[in-house]
């Protein structure tokens, strides 16, 4: 004890979080010593570079972890396929998220707010946006963040977890506090969230606190040693410790991937937060936290008897239940396109746990191959949103309206009502396009690939015997095609309003007849939306390239993984050898 | 596997190439920075008519290349065939094939489209953005047609079978005419995905029947599915679960309340395509799947599925008569008639099942004849008025449409001599051996049939020319191509039906025997057959 001995680190294996981290520390540098008008390009360079090469640093690991997990530091930081597999979903889906991140679009603002710290509506703010201040802090605090991810499914070790956990959320809270637009509702959400994550946080370690102190240790390894062997700890015998520790760390998990009954966060945060980071939010975060969720369950599942086991599993099948169902039912009433994706990403969350209910390796290479192709179509969607814009509407802009033409009026936020969307269609196919590409990989048709993703979630759950589930499922996900395809009748079918004001309120009111379910509350908001519609029209603005090339990748992804997921699947099923 | 030519990659591939080269005829036009909301010349959209229409035809060229490489002597075996490895991990494989059955219906997919094509020349109201739209969706939709009737494989077949749905859901929603259009795309899309949903549990159920140790990058191929040891309750819920998916698809009365209101705010040429092909997928599946994997459950569930079928014809009959809008009868009518068809194929004779592969394609050209004919009268309507009352005379001023019309109501009511005839009454024959109360039941149809065939036609084409008609045209050239051609085979197939039958012959008797009946011993010929019934009951 007396001698300190440097424990030997296996850089390589840490090299996909390291690189992720210490990009960000530079970062942070560099917005210290970089001349503002560089530290944009800088910043973004950096970012993408970060990114690109801890996705290599993935690739090159591949073939050596998918020969044995690697552990470092004695598990504190344990490299197995499956993290390995979420670490290259979490390092895609975090390009493609910066890259939309990254577009100012034509309109030259990006979504950020020019002093996020600035109260809104002061003179401070005003002259700040003046000034033309930009936030290009937002790289740095997004690399931290997905540092954190990257190494959140990656440990043994529970208080490293736990580390992660606060590494990745600490940054989003933040970002989500950044919108340029709609501060007060952004500010609100950034509060709801940290309140909330607090709240999950603590739980979480008040679990790891019991299963402490049933085993004597953090490592998931040493717990499930002393399960096997309950003389060896003090409290060894008590197994109710680690049944309510395991309960407490899954609520903690359950709630960063927005799952029922801890999801009550999500639609308030992904409708507040600037829109671009709420994909990266919704695509990585949920990534991260299922691949700890099942690192956590299926690890401990191999200790626990039948009975326990069987708890667990029935917790796991009414969450699953409840999730799919709230973000299914729910989702179906929404009018607003921002809220819309995240009841989506609510249903998706009981989709993906219904593949993880088996707690075996078919199941996690389906979990795998699920948040690929939910990223990907979650990613694209969102960036679709940040195009879609209101604009002012001056006296004799009539003629012109419908082109993209962003000269005349000044172009506004983005037009999240759903009745706004009405006939985009015509105004942007290609962009509509993409969007029901999306929306139809989210549904689960075939030759997307949220079809073969559902297939193999579904796949799993039938055959781990929990066929109910996988009917309810279905028909959960039967569900949600219908307010999917609202968004695509909306866009495709509807004719567009003109851009005469008037016609556009009437667009609106027909909406609000369409979604009568609606019911009061979101009565008012058609009013409010109504009144802002009648000064405004919906305007498509053209991305400066990255969203543009972001969606582009998205939706060949999208297709390739629908059409040919052959390669995909080779690769998620070897991410699946687990061992634990 | 993999021998010869592709016929059948080519004739899936062919299509969307020309869906493609349609679409493209829009761009290098010079468009409007305003966006495309009417733009476009005369130029561009005949450009897009014609590479249709031609693409269209090539596609028939393909399918009679593919009839020469067929061997009408080995029918009851699948042809053709291409297997390639697609998703190994899943056990999926992109494999094709057709028997005698699947061919023809490949056929008449491919057949149906150019004619829907030169029908829909001036739909669209004009716009020609929208009619190029149109027509490449058409074409998307033939590749996915043909792809399902030519489909191997379990996984590649429920793929295709929901994949189809989005280019079907557009061309109701986005470029039907009625009023209501958007309602009836979004009830079609979920009633469809519903069934289908519930088939895809039952599909993975199915996967995992197989011994784990059996399985392998080919286990959906239909023909390893086929004969494995299924749980007897397990084998009934699968059952179930594809039989709803294909009722809802053919459709049979419970499920079929989506298939008026689509016919009605379709138009006639999408109704086409949907009620005549496309809806041909139910009972084809019925046959191709239902029957051959859960031989023991179509045993059981067969009296309540006759019973169905029974109900349908009937209830679909005694509808159409009562419809004041011509599309929406129509549809009824085909609610009636896959009554027919599901009733020849759970009757588990040779004669009824041959007959029912026979009707699928008799019942496409009958009522693709109605739906296309019908729509040219609608055309004629000052208002594009939809509703039978709204005409009346239309003969005096349209005589050949007044003629063509009548002879395809009739194929409706299975006039002797027209082709609809020899698969109804194979049917029949086929049902009588083993269901004779539900023939009994059934056969006042064929009067209903006359009744509503007649009495449209009265109250459409007889009588005093209606002012709104005055000036109405007879059919042109083009329209009278489109008839005419319906018309011809209608007759032809009815009078020489010999050659045809050999293609449903083989097939129907290896259903048959997949499902583990036998042909009933005494099968009495009817003595009062002419010649294409002798034809039928000679088998």
């Amino acid at each position: 004890m007396n001698d300190f001995v440097a424990p030997t680190i296996d850089w390589a294996a840490v090299s996909p979080v390291l690189v992720v981290l210490g990009a960000g520390v530079l970062g942070v540098l560099l917005e210290a010593f970089v001349p503002a008008r560089a530290r944009r390009t800088t910043q973004i360079t950096l970012t993408l570079a970060a990114l690109v090469a801890s996705l290599v640093a993935v690739g090159l690991l591949w073939e050596r972890v998918s020969e044995g997990a690697v552990s470092v530091v004695g598990g504190s930081y344990l490299l197995t396929p499956f993290g390995l597999g979420i670490q290259a979903v979490i390092a895609i889906s975090a390009l493609l998220g910066v890259l939309v991140i990254a577009d100012r679009t034509t309109t030259g603002q990006d979504s950020f707010a020019p002093a996020a710290a600035a109260v809104p509506g002061t003179t401070y703010e005003d002259e700040a946006r003046r000034a033309g201040l930009q936030q290009t802090e937002i790289y740095p605090l997004l690399l931290f963040s997905t540092g954190g991810m990257l190494l959140f499914p990656a440990t043994d070790d529970l208080i490293v977890m736990f580390v992660a956990l606060e590494v990745l959320s600490l940054p989003l809270y933040v970002l989500c506090a950044t919108a340029r637009r709609r501060r007060l509702l952004s500010q609100e959400a950034a509060f709801k969230y940290f309140v909330l994550g607090a709240f999950a946080s603590a739980l979480f370690v008040f679990g790891v606190a019991l299963v402490y102190g049933f085993a004597g240790t953090v490592r998931l390894q040493g717990v499930v040693q002393v399960l096997a062997d309950p003389g060896t700890s003090p409290l060894g015998t008590m197994r109710g410790l680690v049944v309510v520790g395991l309960l407490l760390v899954l609520s903690g998990l359950l709630f960063k991937i927005g799952a029922a009954p801890f999801h009550t966060w999500t639609p308030d945060v992904y409708q507040g937060a600037p829109t671009p980071i709420t994909g990266f939010m919704a695509a990585c975060t949920k990534t991260a936290a299922v691949g700890a969720l099942v690192r956590v369950l299926f690890t401990l599942a191999h200790g626990l008897d039948a009975d326990t086991r069987h708890d667990v599993q029935v917790a796991l099948w009414v969450v699953a239940i409840l999730t799919m169902v709230i973000g299914s039912v729910v989702g179906a009433v929404q009018t607003d396109v921002k809220r819309l994706l995240a009841y989506s990403s609510i249903a998706h969350a009981g989709f993906v746990l219904v593949g993880v209910v088996g707690l075996d390796e078919v199941g996690s290479s389906a979990v795998v191959f699920y948040l690929l192709a939910y990223g990907l179509a979650t990613i694209g969607a969102f960036a679709v949103v940040t195009l879609v814009r209101e604009r002012t509407v001056s006296s004799d802009d009539r003629a012109g309206a419908l082109g993209d033409t962003t000269d005349d009026g000044v172009v506004l936020g983005e037009a999240t009502a759903l009745a706004q969307w009405a006939g985009l269609g015509r105004r942007a196919p290609w962009l509509t396009a993409a969007f029901s590409l999306f929306l139809l990989s989210m549904a689960g048709i075939p030759l997307t690939a949220g079809f073969i993703a559902k297939f193999g979630v579904f796949s799993a759950a039938v055959e781990a015997g929990a066929w109910p589930l996988a009917l309810l499922g279905v028909l959960g996900s039967a569900v949600s095609v219908f307010f999917y395809v609202r968004i695509i009748v909306f866009m495709v079918l509807t004719p567009p309003s003109d851009d005469e004001p008037g016609a556009v309120v009437e667009a609106a009111e027909d909406a609000g007849s369409v979604t009568g379910p609606a019911g009061g509350a979101p009565a008012l908001t058609g009013t409010a939306t109504r009144a802002v519609v009648a000064r405004t029209v919906v305007t498509v603005v053209g991305s400066r390239g990255p969203a543009a090339v972001a969606i582009a990748l998205c939706a060949v992804g999208v297709l390739l993984l629908g059409i040919l997921p052959a390669g995909a699947l080779d690769l998620a099923g070897q991410a699946a050898q687990f061992r634990p | 596997m993999s021998t010869g030519f592709p016929w059948l990659t080519v004739l899936i591939v062919w299509p969307l190439v020309a869906a493609a080269a349609t679409a493209l005829t829009g761009l290098g036009r010079g468009r409007p920075a305003a966006g495309p909301v009417t733009g476009g010349g005369r130029f561009g959209a005949g450009v897009a008519r014609t590479v249709a229409l031609v693409g269209a035809l090539v596609e028939v060229v393909l399918v009679v290349g593919a009839f020469t490489a067929f061997d009408t002597g080995a029918a009851g075996t699948h042809q053709l065939a291409e297997t390639h490895a697609w998703i190994p991990a899943l056990g999926a494989s992109y494999a094709l094939g057709v028997d005698g059955v699947g061919l023809l219906l490949v056929a008449l997919s491919v057949g149906l489209v150019p004619l829907v094509i030169l029908a829909a020349w001036r739909e669209q109201g004009g716009d020609h953005v929208r009619l190029r739209r149109y027509l490449a969706t058409v074409l998307v939709l033939e590749a996915f047609m043909v792809a399902v009737f030519a489909a191997r494989d379990v996984f590649l077949f429920y793929v295709l079978f929901e994949a189809m749905l989005i280019p079907a859901y557009f061309l109701i929603g986005s470029f039907g005419q009625g009023a209501q259009r958007r309602y009836a795309a979004v009830k079609f899309l979920l009633f469809s995905l519903a069934g289908g949903l519930v088939m895809l549990v039952a599909v993975i159920a199915l996967y995992l029947q197989v011994p784990a140790a059996d399985r392998g990058p080919q286990t959906f191929l239909t023909e390893n599915l086929t004969g494995i040891a299924l749980d007897p309750t397990a084998e009934k819920l699968m059952f179930c679960a594809f039989f709803l998916a294909f009722a809802i698809k053919a459709p049979v009365f419970g499920v079929h309340s989506w298939l008026p209101d689509v016919t009605q705010n379709a138009t006639p040429g999408t109704s086409t395509l949907l009620i005549c092909v496309l809806d041909k997928v139910g009972t084809f599946g019925m046959l191709t799947l239902c029957l051959p994997l859960f031989p023991g459950a179509s045993r059981w569930a067969a009296p309540f599925v006759v019973v169905l079928a029974v109900v349908s014809i009937l209830y679909g009959a005694i509808l159409a008569i009562g419809q004041r809008d011509l599309l929406r009868l129509i549809g009824y009518t085909s609610v009636s008639h896959f009554g027919f068809i599901v009733l020849g194929i759970f009757t588990f004779t040779s004669l009824g099942v041959s007959g029912s592969g026979l009707m699928m394609l008799n019942h496409g050209i009958s009522t693709g004849a109605l739906f296309l004919i019908a729509g040219f009268a609608i055309a004629r309507h000052p208002r594009s008025s939809q509703l039978i009352g709204d005409f009346g005379g239309l003969r005096a001023v349209a005589p050949v449409l007044g003629g063509t019309f009548l002879v395809a109501g009739l194929s409706a009511a299975s006039l002797p001599g027209l082709s609809t005839f020899v698969s109804e009454i194979m049917v029949f024959i086929g049902s009588f051996a083993r269901w004779p109360a539900a023939v009994l039941v059934a056969v006042p149809a064929v009067v209903l049939a006359a009744v509503y065939v007649l009495l449209t036609y009265q109250r459409m084409f007889t009588g005093a020319l209606t002012t709104e008609l005055a000036a109405a045209r007879d059919l042109d050239v083009r329209e009278k191509t489109v008839a005419g051609v319906l018309v011809a085979a209608l007759v032809v197939l009815g009078v020489a039906p010999g050659p045809v039958l050999d293609y449903v012959r083989e097939p129907g008797a290896v259903s048959v025997e997949l499902v583990g009946e036998t042909d009933p011993p005494a099968q009495a010929p009817t003595g009062s057959t002419d010649e294409p019934a002798t034809e039928g009951s000679a088998l």
